[in-house]
């Protein structure tokens, strides 16, 4: 082996050995840059283009009356409202379920749990069940929410049994005129003064859709969460935890300050990602023709989405068109609940 | 070599015996004895990877946050040892404060930096006077007064690692760990920071650990040696080397890996 001679010769030697070659690198450069704007241009083009056709088919039919009128065999008299209600209604159910469990479980995992081999498992199937594809959670909420837990499901029947039986006891143990019981059969009673089972979702219902919905972003949101927590710097924890800070009071009070505007934009996503759902919307059943509005989170209900496709699947043009506006009534649902959200999250991002 | 005569001058604060810290089953420190006595500064001097931080966050059981870290022997603080079961490490930490080798404010306003560890340890005073008083103590008052309310982030550095100081002595501890306070500082910030240390020991224990020897002959009293040596399988352990008055570390060591190391020809 050589050893490297270190004087002045040699070194231009050396030197001469790089070929610099500038303008083919630049040349490199500017292909690279032309081939990323052209991907950002057909991205940009092809959403232009999708805007465009739904304003210009749309954009005619969306008035008042389109708002306000429900759905009708006659395309001049149809409306939207009951399926914008149900939007509304499902996506606040979904917000209310999914933000709590979904920001309480990343911060659970990233900040209180143990790395050991279960919780390491949990996070596999969690990251996996981001990928799940939206009909099977269709399948799941059909199952549990709907015939488990629904009207005279397994829990209703459950119920039911053990009311009966709880009556029976007290019939024996107290004979049939006592106070107690009297009371007890006011408690285990319908308003006809029947005994009966425990409904909780009430069916195909709104609260069976937000639960659906919920378990299918609640990945999404898990998973945003601990991103959001893993940015904010380990130096931060440690000065909390010299200072005598619990746990819970360095999360509280230093991460979650931090990581609140990421978790925000995570939920943000996730609810984008539930307003435009229909498949397994439309496998718990949910209807694609209401003529009411919902009145509370036991009714029936319709959302944008499944409105739209109901429309698309009628031969006639006048509902195509009608469909092009319930688009745009649902694109700018979405755009004000992402705005609001942004406001939000500058609200609440103190400038430190 | 530890030299006893000159450790029990005055009471210890902190007395470490047979200390071993495992990272796993790796040895990483072994057989640490020494005392730390009050109202002191202690240096902390050795090569990389000799163990002397991993020392000094066991003084107030910051290497509990490890989850594979276990130690083994005792650290007695007033009669307790540290790692007995009916030491809770939280209470711990706020008798025994830490300042970190990269200043770490919380994104918070200089006041609040302050007040944080006074709230959640339920200070029940003036926070107003505590502030102003923990920023005096840090010699830092006269630069933020007129800007409490700023972030502590937009202080220099300097200002930043001074800030850390006055957070941890808000919570009255009784001994602060300063795990090398001056590296990431420039010289006029790290020569104000070791004024204040000067100031700090009238009132506090401090264990500093430091790369910089000039700093440890300057702001210490004690200094303790740690050397590292390999172990078959190409994994090192740190141990105490020796431990003494500074000027004797310094002008007429005992070893001569001391020796070695403070004149430079290593580490």
């Amino acid at each position: 082996m050589n050893t490297p001679n270190t004087s002045g010769s040699s070194l231009e030697s050396q030197a001469a050995k790089f070929e610099v070659d500038i303008s083919s690198r630049y040349r490199t450069d500017s292909i690279f840059k032309t081939l990323t704007w052209l991907a950002i241009s057909i991205a940009l083009l092809v959403l232009a283009t999708l805007i465009v056709d739904v304003l210009f088919d749309g954009l005619p039919f969306v008035n008042w009356d389109f708002l306000t009128n429900f759905p009708s065999r006659k395309p001049e008299r149809a409306g939207l409202l009951s399926a914008l209600a149900g939007t509304i209604w499902v996506m606040v159910t979904v917000a209310v379920i999914a933000f709590p469990l979904g920001v309480g479980a990343g911060i659970f995992l990233e900040e209180f749990a143990e790395d050991n081999w279960f919780t390491r498992a949990i996070e596999i199937n969690i990251n996996n069940l981001a990928g799940v594809p939206s009909i099977i959670y269709g399948l799941l909420g059909l199952q549990v929410f709907v015939r488990v837990f629904g009207p005279n499901g397994w829990f209703y029947e459950l119920t039911l049994a053990i009311k009966e039986s709880v009556y029976q006891l007290l019939v024996e143990a107290f004979g049939n005129n006592s106070m107690l019981l009297q009371w007890v059969y006011g408690l285990l009673t319908d308003a006809d003064g029947q005994i009966t089972g425990v409904d909780i979702t009430g069916g195909r219902s709104i609260i069976t859709g937000g639960l659906t919905l919920a378990l299918l972003v609640l990945p999404i949101v898990i998973v945003s969460t601990r991103e959001s927590l893993r940015a904010v710097p380990d130096s931060l924890r440690l000065a909390g935890f010299a200072l005598g800070a619990t746990r819970w009071q360095v999360v509280r009070d230093q991460i979650m300050p931090m990581a609140f505007p990421g978790v925000l934009t995570g939920t943000i996503l996730a609810l984008s990602r539930a307003i435009g759902e229909t498949a397994p919307l439309i496998t718990i059943g949910a209807l694609t023709f209401i003529s009411f509005l919902p009145e509370n989170l036991q009714s029936p209900f319709t959302v944008l989405p499944i409105q739209i496709y109901n429309w698309v699947s009628r031969p006639q043009k006048d509902f195509h068109d009608l469909a092009a506006g319930g688009i745009i009534v649902l694109l700018v649902v979405l755009l004000v609940m992402n705005s609001t959200a942004v406001l939000l999250r500058n609200k609440l991002q103190k400038r430190f | 070599m530890v030299n006893e005569s000159a450790q029990i001058a005055t009471e210890p604060a902190l007395r470490a015996e047979n200390l071993n810290v495992y990272y796993g089953s790796t040895l990483a420190v072994r057989e640490v004895n020494l005392k730390i006595p009050k109202n002191k500064v202690v240096a902390f001097i050795g090569p990389s990877g000799c163990g002397k931080s991993t020392v000094l966050r066991c003084f107030n059981r910051m290497n509990d946050l490890i989850p594979t870290a276990r130690v083994t022997g005792t650290i007695s603080f007033q009669g307790t040892n540290l790692y007995a079961p009916s030491v809770d490490p939280v209470e711990l930490r706020r008798r025994i404060g830490m300042v970190f080798q990269k200043p770490n404010p919380f994104p918070k306003s200089i006041y609040n930096n302050i007040a944080f560890g006074a709230r959640i340890n339920g200070y029940k005073g003036d926070m107003d006077e505590l502030v102003e008083m923990s920023l005096r103590r840090a010699a830092i008052w006269d630069e933020v007064k007129d800007k409490l309310q700023e972030s502590g982030l937009a202080l220099s550095g300097g200002q930043q690692q001074r800030l850390c100081i006055a957070r941890a002595i808000a919570i009255a501890p009784e001994i602060i760990l300063m795990d090398e306070p001056c590296s990431a500082l420039d010289p006029i910030s790290t020569l104000k920071v070791e004024e204040l240390i000067h100031e700090l020991k009238q009132q506090y224990t401090i264990v500093i650990v430091t790369h910089n020897m000039q700093q440890a002959s300057r702001v210490s009293d004690l200094t303790a040696f740690y050397n590292a040596e390999a172990l078959e399988g190409g994994s090192k352990v740190g141990y105490l080397v020796e431990y003494d008055r500074t000027t004797s570390i310094f002008h007429n060591p005992a070893e001569k890996a001391t020796q070695d190391y403070v004149s430079g020809r290593f580490g």
